[in-house]
């Protein structure tokens, strides 16, 4: 972890100089996300351990949204006005800031409507380059009989069926890493599963079921052996912890706004610069395209060439606030702080009877989520126990059936904290799962 | 009573812990399988018709869930025992209809002919376990479509059911 330097950040060292978040800076981030001053079920304050599904917004990217719609509200790369230019830099700005969150460039950072999208956009360009489209730039991508692409089964349902559906569609044979009893990616697998026949090797930065942390490097010099791209699910890492794309290595990437403080409905796809160059399109239509005739059309180049139609422009703009945001705390801040809510949560899941954690105890490498079940309890019941309690958690599948069938569960109940989440939210979590075997009538709770 | 209180009724506890019919039996007239995909619920459900073809002999079935979905099969399956197949189905409907109440119930009729079935009121306080409750319920409807079983004419009421 680097030492924070920029002055406006967040964050003091502490005694191993890694950047903390104060109580003073801990309350001021709170004050910045109105909605968790509300209460819920009558009076209770409401507890927010839900980040993982979705984050809460900063009024800064709220007023970023309000800005836009009241102030430079235009169609965007068009129109030769002054509020048109305006709107065109907001986005394009935004642009340039989600990029330098993640330590890409400008160019490499594609707007999708959410990280499915982005998934899905990298499935079907090597489908249309499969099919013959895009030329010689495009062979690279061509999927011949024979070729493998692979997995993890770890990934959330967003970075498995899309893969799935490829294969379906070209005849490629799709593969996986499995995880161990702890939900730790098999990295030995790496050496037989990833092959000269994968293709593509597509895996999580960060499972958000058990929040284990992948070894990328590891992944990456895999797939540069075998001369597989990388497709990098960075949804549960980049709003956590410092991301680095260049410095991973990885050639593709996607993450959500919602995530991340911004809005829903925008997302962002990485793709290195050579890669998006040599892409076929996938969604076609106005806005990407160069010359149309009636005949044929040659197409802008990335990452406009990707993003056909009317734009989120607004949720995009809002994007970049919820990122610049996350820059000016410092996501080593972000990090060290949630680092603590890690310790708390895994404290909390481990120390009621009955109670099965899905996931490394072990906080290394680990994101401030659990997920566990409650033995004799079904998740959706010990939810809404918390939930009386004003504790909102995530209960069901998570979106990751295969994982959970691998950890031996059928659903779980999933805490997940953010960097406005503080020890005494994870607190009252912990007193509220102490109750929940004890209201349906089970022992080993107090 | 709390919420909670009123959403776990004992009635609902006790079904949920020790449920009624659970166990396929041969010798269905019709089956039906219905899963909540969002948190992965699942019943499996069959109709047992008696000699007239047309009066639920029984109910058997498997499943796993939280406990409103499987108390709310448990309670069904003694509900409909023994019911001619078209009064089974106008119970699903009465059952639909207390479920859209917002936990205001029925008219006392209603109530009445729901019996132990009213022990789920307060499931319609909460929007996400209405189609906990509702589960097994689809799984009866689908199950006396499949036997064909005769309904007397009774109606579909479409309320928004999970089937696969």
């Amino acid at each position: 972890m680097t030492a924070i330097t920029h002055p406006s950040r967040a964050g003091t060292p502490d005694g191993d100089g890694s950047p903390v978040l104060t109580a003073a800076e801990l309350a001021a981030v709170r004050a910045d996300f109105p909605l968790l001053a509300r209460t819920v079920r009558g009076d209770r304050p409401l507890v927010y351990l839900d980040t993982a599904a979705t984050s809460q917004k900063p009024e800064v990217v709220l007023d970023a949204l309000q800005d836009f719609y009241l102030q430079r509200n235009a169609a965007v790369h068009r129109g030769a006005h002054q509020l048109a230019e305006e709107a065109t830099e907001a986005f394009e700005g935004a642009r340039r800031d989600v990029a330098a969150l993640v330590g890409a460039d400008e160019g490499e950072i594609v707007w999708t409507t959410n990280a499915t999208a982005g998934i899905n956009t990298v499935a079907y360009a090597i489908s249309n380059a499969t099919a013959g489209r895009g030329g010689e730039a495009a062979r690279r991508f061509v999927l011949r009989e024979g070729d493998e692409i692979v997995v993890t089964e770890s990934e959330h349902h967003a970075n498995l069926v899309p893969w799935q559906e490829l294969c379906a569609r070209t005849g490629a044979r799709l593969r996986w890493i499995g995880v161990d009893d702890d939900g730790r990616l098999r990295l030995d697998e790496l050496a037989t599963v990833v092959t000269d026949r994968t293709r593509v090797l597509a895996f999580t930065h960060a499972s958000n079921v058990t929040g284990a942390v992948t070894d990328v490097p590891a992944f990456v010099a895999r797939a540069r052996e075998v001369g597989a791209l990388t497709v990098l699910d960075a949804c549960q890492s980049v709003p956590h912890m410092p991301v680095d794309l260049h410095a991973l290595g990885v050639d593709f990437a996607v993450f959500s706004g919602h995530k991340m403080l911004g809005p829903t409905g925008v997302g962002a796809l990485y793709g290195r610069r050579e890669l998006l160059e040599a892409m076929p399109p996938v969604t076609t239509g106005g806005s990407m395209v160069e010359v149309v005739t009636m005949e044929t059309t040659t197409y802008a180049p990335p990452p406009l060439r990707f993003e056909a139609g009317s734009q989120m422009v607004a949720q995009a703009v809002g994007m970049g606030a919820a990122a610049r945001y996350l820059d000016e705390l410092g996501m080593a801040a972000v990090a060290a702080h949630e680092a603590e809510m890690t310790r708390l949560l895994l404290d909390a899941v481990t120390s009621v009877p009955g109670v099965r954690l899905l996931g490394p105890a072990d906080a290394r490498d680990r994101l401030a989520l659990v997920s566990f079940v409650v033995d004799g309890v079904h998740p959706h019941d010990a939810g809404q126990v918390l939930d009386d309690a004003g504790i909102a958690v995530r209960v069901g599948h998570h979106c990751a059936q295969p994982l959970h069938r691998r950890l031996g569960a059928q659903s779980s109940t999933r805490a997940s904290a953010g960097v406005y989440t503080t020890a005494e939210e994870i607190a009252a979590f912990a007193d509220g799962l102490a109750r929940v075997r004890h209201f349906f009538g089970l022992e080993g709770a107090r | 009573m709390s919420g909670m209180e009123q959403l776990y009724q004992q009635l609902i506890l006790d079904h949920a812990k020790d449920p009624y019919g659970r166990g396929l039996q041969d010798g269905a007239a019709g089956e039906s399988f219905q899963v909540t995909p969002t948190c992965g619920d699942e019943v499996r459900l069959r109709v047992h018709l008696g000699a007239d073809g047309r009066t639920v002999e029984r109910v058997s079935w498997e499943g796993q869930g939280c406990s409103i979905s499987q108390a709310s099969v448990s309670v069904m399956a003694g509900l409909v025992e023994g019911v001619p197949a078209g009064e089974a189905e106008r119970l699903g409907e009465t059952f639909r209809a207390l479920m859209q109440a917002r936990g205001a119930g029925l008219d006392a009729d209603a109530e009445d002919r729901l019996g132990d079935a009213t022990a789920f009121t307060g499931v319609a306080r909460y929007p996400a376990r209405i189609k906990c409750a509702l589960l097994g319920w689809a799984a009866l409807r689908d199950a006396l479509a499949k036997a064909g079983a005769d309904l007397g004419g009774a109606g579909t009421m479409d309320i928004d059911e999970e089937e696969r």
